[in-house]
């Protein structure tokens, strides 16, 4: 990564208040049905600086900032803004009291255009002030150092473009705060870079702004503050002389301790802890036999979809092919048209030299091809149905789960005990709902579901998104067991660079639809897979 | 890796999905009883509204349709055609199909079957012609849900408004049939032929119950067999569950879809055949029995479970036999039981509501220490609007 | 077969066309700003008829602008039970709508036969307004230029409808309720009240369709009279994509369906009731065959919102 230091302390604006905070939370404590999700949490936000509040998935960030924004109201606690007591009761409220945010997952509406987007929310009944919100838009673009063309359909931008819209938008009521609940997930490593400088941009014009991550080197490069998060209560915070005082390494270090207390060690050497993320050779010995072969296949996109085209690519007997690219450029038709839930276009798929293509879902699954979906309650599981019933979901009718067509729960339950016992699955009993599950669970249930009865070769798609740390190693560790020891191919779509990096011997491109490359995963190997990630010259 | 907190603790407590056992059954009917009398008050209210007596109303009902023999008989024998239907519908909705059109397929069905009825049993004397006809009964009802079908399945298109059509299109069409080529030269009523009494079905020793009911309970039962224990019902249940995952799975989703929704016809056109040639032996035409609308309640009421159909049906059947009778004597039209079927229909939703909301605390939480819930507790209530009824029994 | 076009054929097409098309012009008018907003209003049949039944009733005591007034007031009311079930208590969306035609169906049979046992109390005939010079036009004149001001009324609707969910605020929240209810959310508009208030326009215009058909359309209130008439809105409302323009014309072409049977026994072509019936649903079925790929619906359509839930 580029050396950002510059980026973590530009002039600060004289105006600005250093002494008291913007909005100040204590005490602020938020329950669910069986979880403490924020727990006696104080929190201070400070204008003209970048307070980085990072913790692994589940350590509730996320909770955190739905309070902060409007969406939940805390159990208990107090929230100050500007040194007043203030009840945030909505989303509009928030932005009334100059707090905005810029969430996850996109809340632009795809079909209108920018404007309209803009528009939402701003009139009074009947008329919309049109002028006025164009000169707005021009004015807040410039702040933020971006151009946005307002007449556009807000589903045409490219992702990191429509973050730019979101970014205005929060920003939009003249708000003093800025939310970003993990705004990298979704961009390229020079997206990345772009966004840093906006908010460096607007750092510099005195405006608060929080950060909310779960990447360790996000932190290093561009927080000055930094509260660490940790089973929902805060674990430690460092004010911003310490953060620019202290080496990296050294600050990396007590961070990292701060997430995981007695457990750093261990985890130290997850790809999110590390301090910086880059390629690495692996010195695995590769069989030459090819498991998985896409010859030139094109899929047709539905709406809102861009489809694939001509993409080639072979996986090797026990490789790991990552497939990078930014969120929508193919990744989901690439997954279901090998797995078979789309029809071809064009092309063929082999699979040990023999064509699929004609074959069904449950016929590819049965030859040892596997999917482990990133839809895990959309698609990957039934929640009305028993954990049980769901691990065995995709085997309906065979035997010896059923028998003739009856059904045999004896087998199944035997089964599923087996595969909860081994996958580390925590559920109540095998028949509970699997709805109730937490997410994580849902995962080891759905890799459990794939990878038993001799699995070949594995598409897994985004197999660690929202997952706690323990567990991601798990699953990543479990990739990389079964590929080393028991030659079963993988095919890794991720937009989570670091765990390819981490993971592949070799990382495949996605953009627009089509394959930019292939990048042996090496030192640097970072840099060449960003460069295609947005399009850079085909080979 | 830690100890698994379950280990040996694991017990196959049968609780998934608790609705598909006969206690779920059981407890279908109880809760049902809930929007059932809700109803009927509604409905008393209304009749006071209107200057009529409730009690007297009520009272004839249960006079005519249970306490009387021959109004108990023909309670039973209105049972047989709307388990056959109900059936039917439990096949389709299991599957998330809304086959809204069983009007229409029932009436098409009885059209044929009386159409052709008297030179069939002509041609096959004894039983043999009796089930040529339930076989072409079922054949017609089924070949009527193909087009919604094939639209389902091929375009995603809605099929409550597919379905619909079908049925306004199929109930003239049944009557044009009926005036037309089926029509009976022996009278000026423009209907059908009659078989005669002695060749329609035959009745159960010495009563005037016509052993369909027997074949509608073996049906029913066999219904619930088959979504409750065989692969081919748990394809059916995941397909209305989460159509997604059905495709993920695995499952021919298309080719599973029409074939739900062709044997939820096939059910509720044998309905239209074992009523023909069990009670009628003719059709007349601009008959509508109405059967469909009103049998969707019920169908909810017992959550989809078969079995549970059985007492709710039954309920039915003496409220629709009695309820004739009761409003003759009020001097209102018969679609008075009409609205109060809605209003139980209405409450029935509301209750599902508060119960759903009761049994959203999970009783078990994730023994995993380190995950929050990433998603609000309000979004693990399932109230899709597709299987909203699939998570009432068994929820921990 | 040259008949068929003569001035009297092609009047009582027309004419009739108008007749039958503007109670679904009405109730499509409506379906479109629920759908559009992400309810789907499978009960629109029953406001139909509530509004039938209020309005007449209203109608025969008072007189038609009041009597249409009714309408609009009862189908509201019925509305007002979608809001509840649907909207703010989330339940499903088919169900709740199977059970409020039912209901709807029910309750105004029973009021009809205890009000007025079994007479069928007729109403007079609507005046119509007569454009001048445009309504002297052989054959098309009368028909087109000579109607109600309802009439008239109905199609500055259109245009209405078009300009709301086009160039207001309104109307962008009403789409952004049906596309991505989240982001409505997020910019601190309420989902649940803009839906509440598409689902009592559309509660409104239904009633208004169901009053047209009895004071206007037929003068008579009859059970059950709808016949079909919600669901077929229905469809027009999914064919036309939520454009107001597309409504009008599928309104149209489906009360000419209607109609064609009575110009035809007008000209003597005389045609089974039966199949007189069934047109309009065969037309139906085979506009959705056709049709059937390019049918859009809003994302969020049928599912309710719940703040937190994604």
């Amino acid at each position: 990564m580029a050396d950002l230091s510059e980026l973590r302390d530009p002039p600060v604006s004289a105006e600005v208040e250093a002494d008291r905070p913007a909005v100040e939370v204590r005490g602020i404590t938020k329950a669910f049905p069986g979880v403490v999700a924020n727990n006696n949490i104080d929190l201070s936000v400070y204008g003209g600086e970048v307070h980085c509040v990072l913790g692994e998935n589940g350590a509730g960030k996320s909770t955190l900032m739905n309070i902060l924004s409007g969406m939940y109201q805390p159990d208990s606690g107090v929230i100050y803004i500007d040194g007043v007591e203030a009840d945030i009761e909505s989303p509009k409220d928030a932005l009334e009291m100059g707090i905005g945010t810029v969430y996850q997952h996109p809340t632009l509406i795809p079909t209108f255009s920018v404007l309209e987007n803009l528009l939402l929310g701003q009139g009074r009944g009947v008329a919309m002030d049109a002028k006025g919100a164009l000169a707005g838009l021009k004015r807040i673009a410039s702040d933020l150092g971006v151009e946005v063309d307002p007449h556009v359909q807000a589903g045409r931008l490219a992702l990191g473009q429509q973050q730019q819209v979101e970014i205005i938008k929060a920003l939009w009521g003249g708000s003093r705060v800025l939310i970003l609940d993990e705004p990298t997930s979704m961009l390229t490593p020079q997206g990345i870079t772009e966004l840093m400088k906006a908010l460096a941009q607007l750092k510099g014009r005195g405006l608060a702004v929080v950060f909310i991550t779960h990447k360790l080197h996000e932190v290093l490069d561009i927080g000055d503050r930094v509260t660490v998060l940790r089973h929902g209560r805060v674990a430690g915070t460092l004010g911003p002389d310490v953060v620019h005082a202290m080496a990296r390494e050294d600050l990396q270090k007590s961070i990292v301790d701060m997430m995981f207390g007695e457990e750093a060690a261990a985890l130290a050497g997850v790809a999110e802890v590390r301090g910086e993320v880059t390629g690495h050779r692996s010195n695995r010995a590769m069989s030459r036999e090819i498991a998985l072969e896409i010859v030139d296949i094109s899929v047709e996109p539905n709406r809102g979809e861009v489809g694939i085209h001509d993409i080639s690519l072979a996986v090797r007997r026990g490789e790991i092919m990552g497939v990078a690219g930014v969120d929508g450029n193919g990744q989901r038709e690439l997954a279901e048209a090998i797995a078979g839930q789309r029809s071809l276009h064009r092309g063929d798929i082999l699979l040990d030299g023999a064509t699929i293509k004609h074959s069904s879902v449950s016929g590819r699954q049965r030859m040892g091809l596997r999917y482990v979906t990133d839809d895990r309650l959309g698609e990957g599981t039934v929640s009305s149905l028993s954990v049980a019933k769901n691990l065995v979901l995709k085997r309906i009718g065979d035997g010896p789960f059923w028998n003739r067509g009856r059904v045999r729960d004896e087998a199944i339950n035997e089964c599923a005990v087996d595969l909860v016992h081994g996958f580390d699955i925590r559920t109540p009993t095998i028949d509970t709902h699997c709805g109730t599950l937490s997410g994580g669970n849902v995962q080891k249930l759905l890799l459990a579901r794939e990878l038993s009865f001799e699995p070949k070769v594995v598409i897994y798609n985004k197999p660690t998104h929202g997952l706690d740390v323990k567990t991601t190693y798990a699953v990543r560790d479990r990739i990389r067991q079964l590929a080393e020891d028991d030659q079963v191919s993988a095919l890794l779509i991720s937009t989570d660079l670091e765990e390819l990096l981490d993971v592949c011997d070799r990382i495949a491109v996605l953009f627009g639809g089509r394959l930019m490359g292939v990048v042996e995963n090496e030192i640097g190997a970072e840099w060449e897979v960003g460069r295609l990630m947005v399009g850079g010259d085909a080979r | 890796m830690t100890e698994s907190a379950l280990s040996h603790e694991i017990k196959a407590r049968d609780l998934s999905p608790g609705r598909d056992r006969w206690s779920g059954a059981l407890r279908s009917t109880a809760q049902g009883i809930g929007p059932i009398l809700l109803g009927l008050i509604a409905g008393g209210i209304l009749l006071i509204v209107i200057g009529r007596n409730p009690i007297t109303f009520y009272g004839h009902i249960l006079e005519r349709g249970l306490f009387s023999w021959g109004g108990l008989q023909d309670s039973l024998t209105r049972m047989a055609p709307l388990l056959f239907m109900a059936a039917g519908l439990i096949v389709a909705f299991r599957a998330n199909i809304w086959n809204i059109g069983g009007d229409g397929q029932f009436l098409l069905a009885a059209a044929i079957v009386s159409g052709f009825g008297p030179s069939i049993i002509g041609a096959y004397p004894g039983g043999l012609g009796l089930v040529i006809l339930c076989v072409m009964a079922a054949v017609t009802g089924g070949l009527w849900t193909v087009v919604p079908a094939v639209l389902k399945a091929f375009y995603g298109l809605n099929e409550v408004i597919t379905s619909l059509m079908m049925t306004f299109v199929g109930v003239n069409l049944a009557n044009l049939l009926i005036k037309g080529p089926f029509r009976s030269q022996s009278t000026n009523v423009p209907q059908t032929d009659i078989i005669p009494s002695e060749n329609l079905l035959p009745d159960i020793f010495g009563s005037r119950i016509h052993v369909g009911i027997i074949a509608a309970l073996v049906a029913v039962v066999i219904v619930h067999y088959v979504m409750t224990r065989t692969s081919f019902g748990l394809r059916l249940n995941v397909l209305g569950a989460n159509p997604r995952a059905a495709v993920h799975v695995g499952i021919d989703v298309r080719r599973l879809t029409i074939v739900a929704f062709m044997i939820s016809g096939a059910f509720i056109g044998l309905a239209a055949g074992i009523e023909i040639l069990g009670v009628w032996g003719y059709v007349r035409a601009d008959w509508n029995p109405n059967f469909g609308l009103t049998l969707f309640a019920l169908v909810f009421l017992a959550r989809l479970n078969a079995l549970a159909t059985i007492p709710l049906v039954g309920f039915y059947a003496v409220i629709s036999m009695g309820g004739h009778y009761a409003a003759r004597k009020a001097d209102l039209p018969d679609d008075f039981m009409l609205m109060v079927v809605g209003l139980i229909l209405l409450f029935m939703t509301l209750t599902e509501y508060f119960v759903a909301r009761r049994a959203r605390r999970p009783a078990a939480p994730d023994t995993s220490p380190t995950v929050a819930h990433d998603a609000s507790p309000i979004a693990a209530l399932d109230l899709s609007p597709t299987g909203s009824l699939e998570t009432g029994g068994g929820h921990e | 077969m040259s008949d068929l076009f003569t001035a009297t054929f092609v009047a009582a097409l027309v004419s009739g066309g108008i007749l039958a098309g503007m109670p679904l012009l009405f109730a499509a008018l409506g379906e479109t700003i629920s759908e559009r907003a992400g309810v789907l209003n499978i009960g629109l049949e029953g406001m139909m008829l509530m509004g039938g039944y209020g309005g007449f009733v209203v109608a025969l005591y008072t007189n038609y602008w009041l009597g249409l007034a009714g309408g609009i007031g009862a189908g509201a009311l019925a509305a007002v039970i979608m809001l509840v079930f649907c909207v703010r208590l989330g339940l499903d969306q088919i169900v709740v709508g199977i059970a409020l035609l039912v209901t709807a169906e029910g309750i105004t049979s029973v009021l009809q036969r205890a009000q007025f046992g079994t007479t069928y109390p007729r109403l007079g005939a609507v005046p119509n307004i007569e454009i001048p010079l445009l309504s002297k036009i052989p054959a098309l004149g009368t028909s087109l230029f000579s109607q109600p001001l309802i009439v008239y009324i109905g199609l500055a609707l259109v245009v209405l409808v078009h300009w709301i969910l086009r160039s207001t605020s309104m109307g962008l929240n009403l789409r952004a309720a049906g596309e991505k209810p989240q982001a409505l959310d997020v910019a601190g508009v309420s989902v649940l009240a803009t839906r509440s208030v598409a689902v009592m326009i559309t509660g409104a215009l239904a009633g208004l369709g169901g009053a047209y058909m009895s004071i206007v359309g037929a003068g008579i209130f009859v059970p059950f009279m709808t016949h079909g008439a919600g669901f077929i809105s229905i469809v027009i409302a999914m064919l036309a994509r939520g454009r107001a323009a597309w409504v009008l014309i599928g309104a149209m072409l489906f009360g000419m369906s209607v109609s064609f049977s009575t110009a035809l026994q007008l000209v003597g072509v005389s045609v089974p009731q039966d199949v007189v019936n069934m047109l309009p649903f065969v037309v139906v079925m085979i506009a959705l065959i056709i049709f059937a790929r390019r049918s859009y619906l809003p994302a969020a359509l049928g599912a309710p919102y719940v703040r937190g839930s994604r």
